[in-house]
Order: C-alpha cells, then sequence, then structure tokens
C-alpha cells in the first residue's frame, strides 16, 4: 500500500508554521487542530524543518521561557521527508527504527502532507482488518464453490 | 423539526454504487440500534456487486461468495436497490438532495492509470481493466476486441488484476469452462493461440504486489509454466538486507516461491509464462499498420528512498521484447462525478474520512460522504473496504447527531420510487436482480458452471418481461 492512500482521506490542509514565528503560537496551533506537529516552511513554502510536541517539551524541560522562543531556534532542522509513492510498510519501518512520530510529505518540491505514526497505524489496521474479513468471508463459504 | 432516525421519520440515506464499499457502508447503517434509517443504492448497471461481479476473476468463485454478505443486507426491508439509474444521467445531485437526508458516493476506481509511454495507442494496447471487464461480462465491455491470435503477449505490472490477465491467457478451455467468465469470451479464449505471456515487474521479487497464494496458483495451471530468469529471481542487496531486518515471513515465503520457478525444467506444457522482475516498459514499437509489435524495456536497479522505500531507477540497459499485445496494469483512478468535489492529485473525491470536502474551505458539504475506493484510491482486499465504510458511517451518524444533514422536506409519502419511474421506467430492483441471478445460476447448472452471465442489458430486460 502506498502513502497516497493514507493522504487521500486527509483533505489537502496541512498546517505549517513560519521559523521567526513564536513557540507560544505553535502551541496554540496544535491546540486548536487537535494535531502533533506542524511543518516549519520558508517564504516558498518549502519545508525546511518540523516542530512537534516533543521538541517544545525537550526545550522546556531545562528553559522556562521557551513559549518566547522562535520556533527556528526549537524545530527540528534535521527533516526527513517522504513521497506519496512511499510503501506504508517501509515507512512504518523507518519510523519505528528512527523514532520519528511525523514525517511531511512533499511531491515536486511542494508539501502535499504530513504523516502520523497514528495513520500508518490505522491504515495497517485497516488492511490486517481487511484481509481477515475476507478470510473469515471465504472460510464460511460452500466448500463445493 | 424532530430528528431524522425514528419510526416516524426515518432517516434516509442515498447510496451511490452497489460494490463492497456500498453494501458495507449500508450494513453497518441498517445495524445501528435505535436508529431507523432507509437505504435506498443506486446502480448504473443493472446488477448489483461492482467488481465483485465485473472484477474479481471468474476462477475466483470462493471469493465472490461475500455476495451472500450483500444480499443478507438488501434483504432488509429498509433497504431498496434501483439498478439502471445512473447518477448524473438519470439522477441528480439535486434531486437527491431533495429526498436524501444523507448522500454515499461509493462508484470506485473505475479508470485505469496511463503508462505514459510512446505508442501507447498503437492497436494492440490495452489497459488491462478492460480485458477483465470484458471477460467478466460488464455490458460496456462486451463489445471490445482482443487479437488473440497473437503467439506473445506482455502485461505490465504484478498486481492482482495483472495476475488475473495473465492467468485468464494461461487457462485451458476445460479451466475456462469450469468458471462464470462469459459466454464469449469462452468462446474467444478457447481459441486463443497464445503461447507466451510475460509478465513485467519494475521492481523486485520482494517488492512484487501479488499475494502468495496468487503467486502459487500460477505453478498449478494446467496448460502454462511458470518461468522466471534465475538472475532476477535473486534478490539484490538492498532487498535482502531489508528483508533481513523485518523477517517478514510473508514477504520470505513469497521470494522462495518466486526462486523456486526460476530452475530450470523440461516444457512440457503449451503455454509459459514468463515473470520479469526489474524492468519498465519505456515505448510500445508498432509496425506500419499501427500494430504493437514489441515493447522496449529498461533494467532497473533498486534505491532507497529517503523515508525507506526501495523504488527503481532506470540504468541505461535497453532491451526489446517482440510481443503482438499488451496489457497494461499499473493502477486504477476514479472518475470525477457531476457535482461532486475531485482530488485530481490522488483521482479520489475530496474527502477527509468519508466526509467530502468543500475544495475552497476545506469544510465538509452537509450530508455528503464518500467510501471505497473513490475515497481512498485502489488499494487493499475486498474486506477493507469495511473498515473504511465503518469509519464513513462513523462519521454520518457523529454529523446526525450533531444536526448536520440535509434538512429536506419531509415528504407525507416516498416519493423518489415515482421520480425513479419518470427517469428511468426500466430500473431494476433487488427481487429483479435475484431474478435475473436465480436464472444465471440455472443456465449454469445446466452447463456445469458456476453460472452464465447475462452480458448486456437488452437480454436482462427481455428476461425480466420488459
Amino acid at each position: 500500500m502506498k502513502l497516497q492512500t493514507i493522504l487521500a482521506t486527509k483533505g489537502t490542509k496541512v498546517f505549517t508554521i513560519r521559523p521567526e514565528q513564536q513557540v507560544k503560537e505553535a502551541i496554540n496551533m496544535l491546540v486548536e487542530h487537535n494535531i502533533g506537529a506542524l511543518v516549519v516552511v520558508d517564504e516558498d513554502s518549502r519545508p525546511i524543518g518540523i516542530i512537534s510536541e516533543r521538541d517544545v517539551i525537550h526545550v522546556a524541560a531545562h528553559n522556562d521561557k521557551v513559549l518566547a522562543q522562535m520556533i527556528g531556534e526549537v524545530m527540528t532542522k534535521k527533516l526527513i521527508t517522504c513521497t506519496a509513492h512511499d510503501d506504508i510498510h517501509a515507512v512504518a519501518q523507518t519510523m519505528t527504527d528512527r523514532r520519528i512520530r511525523h514525517l511531511p510529505i512533499v511531491e515536486d518540491g511542494k508539501l502535499v502532507g504530513i504523516l502520523s505514526i497514528g495513520d500508518v497505524v490505522k491504515a495497517q489496521l485497516q488492511e490486517y482488518q481487511g484481509t481477515i474479513h475476507n478470510l473469515q468471508t471465504q472460510a464460511q463459504a460452500d466448500p463445493d464453490k | 423539526m424532530t430528528q431524522p432516525g425514528t419510526e416516524t421519520y426515518p432517516l434516509r440515506v442515498a447510496i451511490i454504487g452497489s460494490g463492497p464499499a456500498a453494501f458495507y457502508a449500508a450494513d453497518h447503517l441498517l445495524k445501528q440500534p435505535g436508529l431507523v434509517v432507509n437505504v435506498d443504492m443506486f446502480d448504473r448497471l443493472p446488477t448489483p456487486y461492482g467488481l465483485v461481479r465485473a472484477g474479481v476473476a471468474p476462477d475466483h468463485q470462493k471469493i465472490k461468495s461475500v455476495t451472500k454478505i450483500f444480499d443478507h443486507v438488501a434483504a432488509n426491508p429498509c433497504f431498496r436497490f434501483f439498478g439502471l439509474v445512473e447518477y448524473g444521467k438519470d439522477i441528480s445531485l439535486d434531486d437527491l438532495e431533495q429526498h436524501y437526508h444523507q448522500i454515499l458516493f461509493a462508484t470506485g476506481a473505475q479508470t485505469d492509470r496511463r503508462m505514459g509511454i510512446p505508442g501507447e495507442d498503437l492497436i494492440g494496447s490495452h489497459a488491462a481493466t478492460s480485458f477483465v471487464a470484458w471477460y467478466n461480462g460488464h455490458p460496456d465491455f462486451r463489445d471490445y476486441e482482443f487479437d488473440l491470435t497473437q503467439e506473445r503477449v506482455a502485461v505490465v505490472g504484478v498486481g492482482n488484476v495483472a495476475m488475473d490477465v495473465a492467468r485468464i491467457l494461461s487457462l485451458t478451455p476445460a479451466e475456462l469452462a469450469a468458471t462464470d467468465i462469459a459466454d464469449y469470451a469462452l468462446e474467444a479464449l478457447s481459441k486463443s493461440r497464445v503461447k507466451e505471456v510475460y509478465l513485467l515487474g519494475r521492481r523486485g521479487p520482494a517488492q512484487a504486489a501479488f499475494t502468495n497464494p496468487e503467486i502459487k496458483e500460477l505453478g498449478d495451471l494446467a496448460g502454462a509454466e511458470v518461468h522466471i530468469l534465475p538472475e532476477e529471481a535473486e534478490l539484490d542487496p538492498l532487498s535482502k538486507a531489508d528483508l533481513e531486518a523485518s523477517k517478514d515471513r510473508t514477504t520470505i515465503k513469497k521470494v522462495e516461491i518466486i526462486q523456486s520457478y526460476a530452475h530450470e525444467k523440461p516444457r512440457t506444457k503449451p503455454r509459459t509464462l514468463y515473470l520479469r522482475f526489474l524492468v519498465s516498459p519505456v515505448e510500445l514499437i508498432g509496425n506500419a499498420a499501427g500494430h504493437v509489435t514489441a515493447l522496449r524495456l529498461v533494467k532497473n536497479v533498486l534505491y532507497a528512498t529517503e523515508a525507506g522505500t526501495l523504488s527503481p531507477k532506470p540504468t541505461d540497459h535497453f532491451e526489446e521484447l517482440p510481443v503482438g499485445m499488451v496489457f497494461r496494469s499499473v493502477g486504477y483512478r476514479g472518475v470525477a462525478l457531476p457535482g461532486i468535489p475531485f482530488n485530481e492529485r490522488w483521482g479520489v473525491i475530496l474527502n477527509q474520512k468519508g466526509r467530502v470536502l468543500d475544495p475552497d474551505t476545506q469544510q465538509p458539504l452537509t450530508g455528503i460522504y464518500t467510501s471505497g475506493w473513490i475515497k481512498r484510491g485502489p488499494s487493499g482486499v475486498i474486506g477493507t473496504n469495511k473498515p473504511d465504510s465503518v469509519e464513513t458511517v462513523a462519521c454520518m451518524l457523529e454529523d446526525l447527531a450533531q444536526g448536520a444533514y440535509i434538512h429536506t422536506a419531509q415528504h407525507p409519502e416516498d416519493r423518489i420510487e415515482q421520480l425513479v419511474r419518470t427517469r428511468q421506467p426500466h430500473y431494476v430492483s433487488y427481487a429483479d436482480w435475484k431474478q435475473l441471478d436465480a436464472a444465471e445460476l440455472s443456465q449454469g447448472q445446466v452447463q456445469g458452471r458456476p453460472r452464465v452471465k447475462y452480458t448486456s442489458v437488452a437480454e436482462m430486460l427481455k428476461a425480466l418481461g420488459r
């Protein structure tokens, strides 16, 4: 299964933030939209980093003034991206191995979506449920047919 | 106004399409405790079941047994089927919005993806899906012609559709006669001169999309031998490392089955099915008359993307494969429906978890939903549509509870049947379909086959005495 299956049911809206904005604004957006990460983009809307709940907590642990800091100082700069053509299973393996919870999805240099580990788990669960349902249906079928 | 969903004021839902996603959605809706719901299902064909009837291979009857579940759903007195009623032609969104509180589109992925290479429109180059619809007796495809005098045929892709096409081309007349393949296809394929079928995968054995039972059954064909080049059956270093790390038992088994075909053995069967890996077509070559004569292939190598997928990359090694017919099977795509926002990039209805979205605001359109392949794209098995439709129905119920449904007028009587009858006097009910079904089954019994299908709308209407 390809990532585009996941993207297809997520609409086209991706929440982004600029590096010069404050962490407080990021937190507000995360809470407002009930999401776990924001993609940080430059003036040409190209992804340059990602800021997640975890990034904020890591900084907050030793810095009380984190809310006023700029996103660019707190974000994860070493960005790993994927495309809609990547395989779900390969991406799941990568996310698990490298302990990544969110991956921006890029097509032709443009940000087209964000993949969360929850999306991956949901897709895999659906795949397994579907296979089980198929097997159950066939097992109950008339053995002569 | 009281909220719909009660004995006196049932929730009215229209479902467009009658394939697995449509039936699973209807089933889940009708099973809601305390909710009284009337489900009307529309299909442009007189027959229900979508790809279970027109897509699943005729020699895979067991997979088709899922229709028993669908029949059980249809037996609910709150369910109606309106076959031969086409959305956008016989019935519009406006009509539906006047009669239903919620409308669900489950029309599937009706068209194929093109390869986008030169020569794709030469005579003898076809979409695999057209061939599938043809041999399955889909009324829109019964008049298609495939030149089965060709001895060498290529099938581009190694997904389940590609496997079906290659297998159907390789079955003996006796094997085909035991299926519910369309009569005309049975006759044409019985005279087929096809000797060699080439299945072409752009990646390696570990990435092949077919399932283990699908590859295994190729080895059991009465009239065809499977052949794989030993060097193409070997895993490249990246795939090998990947498999060692993941220890994925299904893939390990798949590779083992593939490699078991790579041992040279004497040819005793009249046909050979060649399974090729790490090749992509770059051009279809034709003769002066515009017929396909060969496929130009490029050899690929695999590389790992940033996210870990092993993807193909072309090398500078090319070869020419002489073939007289080519079937492309590189994916399906949904078709946009009148009045329904479409996401061109993914070939699906623009949606979030099954709620259809307004393209400008990205907010849900009240009362409009989608499920199945037109919602998520062509992926998974028939059963995958169940959790998919359950997700959509969960959104429908949530919205209903919030009062977000189409506030249609409370009709004192149900006027939809009257409207359908005006637009399509020959519409086919589920009882009509069961009559056709019984006739097909009984005809099949006479011939010792699962069923003999009606393949034209005129035949079906005639059988119904119209």
